[in-house]
């Protein structure tokens, strides 16, 4: 039998033929078009990808593909998207949101296709802003920013996306940043290849509202003290010599300094594949200045998608009735 | 209640009893009437809902036709005895066409005092009242507000009472199967279901089956609940007071199959027939909120191999999987009530400006926010029609009896994908929770359903928001090779579908979207009357009202009053004669159940000047409060 090929896509295949609106400098950019370079290599037919997104300058990504898109309303991308699975389970299906869409109006709606475990590819681009409303704190807004709405400062506890996608039970939880190309690749073809929910927090600079928020993570001459790169079955070390790295002190993390007594032996190892999430979740926790932040995989686990428990739960009980024995009900009687 | 209330005409003419016509006759005597209404009150727990449902079941598969209105309480379990917790169910059976389940009861079953106290004031003098004598007891008495017997203090006297132990009775019967208390009383309804069957000589085969069905698993509860029913039938037939049996002999009706049918049964078999017809995956997503509900456990019940249903985590959501269901090439449905249909206007202006097709399924229910969630209303008919921000024109249309769901489903499924837009269907608690006799379509007599995806075509660019005769922008699915674009909730360009801000455009595409919904009135049926063509008064109505407005009309017109009626299924738009038809009165009377909508549409559409009848009680129309209207307004005309 002949294996049918795919003629090979290039990344500008994956360009529509809209003018890029976003600010010049925008992180978005930079995950545009790496998110291109994914595509291309995933070997799915362009018209089997559908890019779903809701409002926000995230919102406006699938207008800039050559992929099938639907623009959604503020927060609701995940339903529209869970929609779209169940009427085509075969569609590859990408969610495009950031912090205000995804975590304001859209919690609810994120959290239950995380945890229904639809087989969708969340990406959540955090700024920690909202731009296109033009500038006010975010959900994920770190106290003390400076916005329209938050003059003083922000003082509202921020949520944390990758914490919320760990309680929501999502099976794939990453983190990655939009100027790191290399690593953003890898992370969005490992999620591209996960089967169920994937859920990508990708920190991304706002150069109007936010400039420079994550610039800890970005500045060559700070960054190997500042971010632990994840990385399965691999101690969680960091620093620009890799002597540092993470021990569990009862239940608290505590960043430590190799010698003196402390060997590779207290180090703790990055374990994404753990049945329970309590590693992840103690990660996702850790954040500057006392801590480095993590980029990478925290949780990659398999457990049936969506789809799958649906197809099994039609397959228990009784067998479907023909729809003319549907009709006629459990009681019906002939005039002649 | 006043007195005169109770001598008003009954809603169908009644040959009165045949033989023996008094209490004093023996038992065994049978009295021959045309149609009855019976009611069913117990408290909650009592199964009054079973017993209507198997009584109903029964009399349908007899061959009488059927109206039922079940009136459950809206906790789920309140105080025994209190009047809160009184369950009614109503049925209403006959040898002819019936419109309602029946204003006033011919018979009541009152299992408990609460449940007498509540209903008595519906029944009529005469009537025949079954009553448990087992719960008249001193506690029972006074968490109904009686300071004393009313069996024996002659406050029953105008009624042809039938007066039973049925705890006492049902005990006896179920004596040697052995079952814990909770399972006796279960039992107890299945003795009062035989009673009520002996008494309006209908047989037991139906309920029989229904038990062996049910209790399959529970060879002990067969024998129990069978033997309940027996003793309720063949103790009845023993009983000294007046036993006199009732008759209704069974209807002609025009060859073919036969059921009973729920409101929400009958939209969600539409909804199937319209999957079936189309060979289009049906996407429901639903929120669980009475009585919409229903509708979400029907599709449960009822499961399609190309059928998906999934319960939602908020109605803005399910509104949104539908949509996004649709976009991938399903028919995306949800069906909803009250605050989820206030909740879901935000995503119906995503699917007005996406033009992808979808049904909204709203059973109104009396409101403002959480209101009267059990009871209904027809107060979102300008929710439907305008309640979106931005110039947002869709389709709405509003089911009549309960056996119209099935046709009114199909109907919003042509409309949906013919134009290209959401659809949202009216209904109320009133007909998806009544249920009446239907004759089962064959699968030819579905009527046919276009589909017509988009195809690419060589050597042109796609354009995702061009247009067809209908002005339908094409329903281009993913998965198709070519045919790649953009849609969502930003303004679109005429044709290309490109975001845009150009003002002209804006202003083409609003009149292109309204004009859209305006040209679908090709494809609907004009206005039908029943009655004089012209002439001194039209009774107009829409929705659930229908039954009323008809057995309204239809007496009047006995009467020899010149009154026709008629009745809006298509509310947007209305179908083209509509404003020829007012005119050609002289007075328009609009029966609604909310303050007046219907009435500001057609002032504001036809500049006619219509009389509202409005009633916002969270009940139905009785047929005689219509009845006095037409009277009062023909008297002045």
């Amino acid at each position: 039998m002949a294996t049918a090929t795919l003629p090979l896509l290039t990344p500008n295949d994956f360009s529509s033929d809209r003018e890029v609106r976003w600010c010049p400098g925008c992180g978005d950019f930079s995950i545009l078009s790496q998110l291109k370079k994914v595509l291309a290599v995933l070997n799915v037919p362009r018209e089997k990808m559908v890019f779903v997104s809701g409002l926000g300058c995230a919102g406006r990504l699938p207008y800039y593909l050559s992929t099938y898109g639907f623009h959604g309303s503020y927060g609701r991308a995940p339903a529209l998207a869970t929609g779209l699975k169940l009427a085509n389970p075969d569609l590859q299906v990408w969610v495009v949101t950031g912090d205000g869409d995804a975590l304001s109006a859209g919690a609810t709606h994120l959290i239950h296709a995380l945890r229904r475990n639809v087989d969708l590819k969340i990406l959540l681009f955090n700024n920690e802003v909202f731009g296109l409303s033009k500038g006010q704190a975010s959900p994920t807004a770190r106290p003390g920013t400076r916005t329209k709405t938050s003059p003083e400062g922000s003082f509202e506890t921020p949520l944390r996306p990758i914490s919320l996608a760990l309680a929501a039970e999502a099976t794939f939880v990453a983190r990655t940043i939009d100027v790191d190309v290399n690593h953003m690749s890898e992370v969005l073809e490992k999620a591209a290849a996960h089967r169920g929910a994937a859920f990508v927090e990708i920190y991304q600079n706002c150069k109007i509202f936010n400039d420079g928020v994550f610039e800890y993570a970005t500045d060559a001459s700070i960054k190997t003290d500042t971010v632990i790169y994840l990385e399965h079955g691999r101690p969680l070390l960091f620093g620009r010599d890799r002597n540092q790295g993470l021990r569990l002190n009862g239940f608290e993390p505590e960043a430590v300094t190799l010698g003196h007594g402390i060997t590779m032996d207290d180090i703790l190892i990055h374990d994404e594949r753990a049945s329970e999430p309590t590693l992840a979740f103690l990660l996702s926790r850790l954040i500057g200045p006392h801590f480095p932040e993590c980029l990478g995989v925290f949780r990659s686990v398999q457990r049936p998608t969506h789809q799958q428990l649906l197809d099994e739960s039609f397959l228990q009980g009784d067998p479907p009735r023909l729809f003319e024995k549907l009709l006629a009900g459990d009681e019906s009687w002939l005039v002649a | 209640m006043a007195t005169h209330e109770r001598r008003v005409a009954r809603e169908t003419p009644r040959k009165t009893a045949v033989r023996p016509t008094a209490a004093s006759k023996p038992a065994g005597a049978i009295e021959e009437r045309d149609a009855v209404v019976i009611r069913f009150a117990g408290d909650a727990g009592d199964g009054m809902q079973l017993v209507g449902t198997q009584f109903t079941m029964a009399s349908a598969a007899h061959g009488n036709l059927v109206c039922t209105l079940p009136d459950p309480p809206a906790e789920i379990r309140a105080p025994v005895g209190a009047l809160a917790g009184v369950s009614g169910f109503q049925v209403h059976f006959s040898s002819h066409a019936i419109h309602t389940p029946g204003d006033r009861l011919d018979a009541l079953l009152a299992m408990n005092p609460a449940a007498l106290k509540a209903n008595l004031p519906d029944l009529e003098p005469g009537a025949l009242l079954i009553v448990n004598t087992d719960t008249f007891l001193p506690d029972e008495l006074h968490a109904a507000g009686y300071a004393s017997n009313p069996l024996q203090d002659g406050l029953l006297d105008s009624y042809r009472l039938l007066a039973a132990p049925m705890d006492q009775l049902n005990r006896e019967a179920v004596a040697k199967v052995k079952l814990i208390a909770r399972e006796t009383g279960r039992c107890k309804s299945f003795f009062a279901l035989g009673l009520a069957l002996w008494l309006f000589d209908r047989p037991l085969d139906a309920t029989l089956r229904w038990i062996r069905d049910t209790y399959a698993k529970n060879p002990v509860m067969i024998e129990a609940t069978t033997r309940s029913l027996n003793a309720g039938y063949q103790r009845s037939a023993a009983l000294r007071t007046p036993a006199v049996q009732v008759r209704v002999a069974k209807a002609e009706s025009e060859p073919g199959r036969y059921r009973q049918v729920s409101g929400a049964e009958a939209l969600t078999l539409g909804l199937l027939a319209a999957a079936h017809r189309t060979g289009l995956p049906l996407v429901f997503a639903g929120f669980p909120l009475a009585p919409a509900s229903e509708i979400l456990h029907q599709l449960f019940e009822m499961k399609q191999p190309n059928v998906k249903v999934i319960q939602a985590e908020d109605d803005l959501a399910a509104l949104n999987l539908a949509l996004g269901a649709s976009f991938g090439g399903a028919l995306g449905v949800t069906a909803t009530t009250g605050p989820g249909f206030s909740l879901q206007s935000e995503a119906l202006g995503l699917a007005v400006m996406s033009e992808l097709p979808c049904v909204v399924i709203d059973v109104q229910r009396a409101g403002p926010s959480t209101g009267i969630p059990s009871k209904a209303e027809q107060a979102d008919l300008l929710l439907a029609l305008h309640g979106r921000h931005g110039e947002c024109p869709l389709i709405v249309l509003a089911m009549a009896t309960p056996s119209d769901g099935f046709a009114i489903a199909l109907e919003a499924a042509r409309l949906a994908i013919r134009c290209m837009t959401p659809v949202i269907v009216l209904a109320d608690a009133y007909v998806t929770g009544g249920a009446e006799t239907w004759r089962v379509p064959t699968l030819d007599e579905l009527p046919a359903i276009d589909v017509r995806h988009a195809k690419p075509s060589a050597g042109k660019t796609f354009q995702p928001y061009g247009r067809d005769e209908h002005l339908a922008r094409p329903w281009a699915i993913p998965g198709t090779p070519g045919l790649e674009h953009r849609t969502g909730g930003m303004e679109k360009e005429a044709g290309t579908g490109n975001v845009s801000y150009n003002p002209l455009n804006h202003e083409e595409m609003v009149q292109t979207r309204a004009r859209k919904i305006d040209l679908a009135v090709d494809t609907i049926p004009p206005l039908e009357v029943n009655g004089p063509p012209q002439g001194d008064l039209l009774v107009l109505g829409w929705g659930s009202t229908y039954g009323a407005i008809a057995a309204a009309v239809e007496r009047c017109q006995r009467k020899g009053m010149s009154v026709a009626a008629a009745h809006l299924r298509h509310l947007s738009p209305l179908p083209k004669n509509t404003g020829d038809v007012l005119k050609r009165y002289r007075k328009v009377l609009v029966p609604e159940l909310n303050a007046g909508q219907l009435s500001k549409v057609l002032r504001d559409a036809f500049l006619v000047d219509v009389v509202s009848l409005s009633k916002v009680q969270g009940r139905p129309f009785l047929v005689r409060e219509i009845e006095q209207k037409i009277e009062e307004l023909l008297r002045n005309a």
